[in-house]
């Protein structure tokens, strides 16, 4: 990875569940780029935790699995607790995001007075999913317009930029998935400034294994539609 | 589709109508006593249908339908769908509840390296 500028305001948030493969050296990257990095443990059957806490992050740890959005919340209300970090970043655990991306987005943030930056795969032809899951993420991308009344190119993207004062307005209460709609929803009502940022996200054998297979799309339909 | 207008629109009403109660917000006592209420007005139609049979198909013809028996049916179809929304919303707050309360434990407990080291 290139040397990239440090972002000492920032805190990046990644909701963790059994990802003991990969954490270490995701919250390594992070912490070269941001001072602090939180990792929600999702209630992990893994070592997450402890490789997580070794290599440098602080870790709150659900009691038992509640789900990504669920993580997320908690780490957002851990970061507005207990840090003073003016940015927000969330952040997959998986590896498939690029720390560089984060810091150029909360910079782009500070230069632009951005209260959010959403990351979008959709804005250059770096990322190159397969054509199910390109058709998977547009009708994804469609809906959670339809639902929120945004304009984003991508959906499910889970790198975001998120000020503390929008931050602040955000409560998910969708655990599992369908909370990337949901904060897109939330965050839109703040009517605070927002703007798209491309990012690269990095399909590897590891994070297609564990990303969402197509029935969940279901799941996450019916949940966004029945609160 | 025109056939048996009663009974049709008595089902879908009902059936409308919890659809509208898995949406609603949550009332608290007064929701509470219309469940109650219910059951009793269900207590009393189930004796009434198995003391006089003849009376739940005179009913039955009254909405349209031609046996009692199938009126029961119908019934117990929406009855069941009221079960299964009121029980879906229950569920809901309940993992809402258990969600709150597992991010106050983890909240309460941040860990770091140093606590690792300290532990052995």
């Amino acid at each position: 990875m290139t040397v990239s500028p440090t972002s000492d305001d920032a805190v990046l948030i990644i909701p963790v569940f059994n990802e003991a493969a990969v954490i270490a050296q995701v919250v390594r990257a992070g912490l070269a780029a941001c001072t602090r990095v939180v990792c929600v443990d999702d209630g992990s059957t893994d070592r997450s935790a402890v490789l997580a806490r070794q290599a440098g992050a602080t870790v709150v740890r659900h009691p038992f699995n509640l789900g990504q959005g669920a993580a997320l919340q908690t780490g957002m209300q851990y970061a507005l607790e207990a840090t003073d970090a003016e940015y927000l970043i969330t952040f997959d655990a998986d590896g498939q995001h690029q720390v560089a991306d984060a810091v150029a987005m909360a910079r782009h943030a500070r230069e632009h007075d951005l209260a959010i930056v959403f990351g979008s795969r959709f804005l250059d032809d770096r990322t190159r999913p397969g054509w199910l899951r390109r058709l998977l993420l547009k009708s994804a991308v469609w809906l959670t317009n339809q639902q929120t009344g945004m304009r984003l190119s991508d959906a499910h993207n889970g790198l975001r930029v998120i000020r503390r004062d929008a931050a602040r307005r955000v409560d998910l209460r969708q655990n599992r998935m369908a909370h990337a709609t949901e904060i897109v929803l939330q965050l839109g009502r703040t009517r605070l400034p927002w703007q798209e940022y491309p990012v690269h996200v990095l399909y590897t054998d590891y994070s297609r294994a564990k990303g969402q297979p197509l029935m969940n799309a279901v799941n996450v339909l019916v949940d966004s539609i029945l609160k | 589709m025109l056939d048996q207008p009663l009974i049709k629109l008595i089902l879908v009403v009902a059936i409308v109508g919890v659809t509208v109660m898995l949406n609603r917000s949550t009332a608290g006592a007064r929701h509470e006593a219309v469940r109650r209420l219910m059951l009793v007005a269900f207590v009393a139609l189930a004796l009434v249908a198995v003391l006089f049979p003849p009376f739940l198909t005179s009913v039955a013809q009254v909405v349209g339908v031609g046996r009692g028996a199938d009126l029961l049916l119908y019934g117990l179809t929406v009855t069941f769908l009221g079960y299964v929304a009121a029980s879906y919303r229950r569920l809901r707050q309940m993992e809402h509840r258990l969600t709150v309360l597992a991010r106050e434990v983890a909240l309460q407990h941040p860990s770091t390296r140093q606590d690792d080291s300290e532990r052995g």
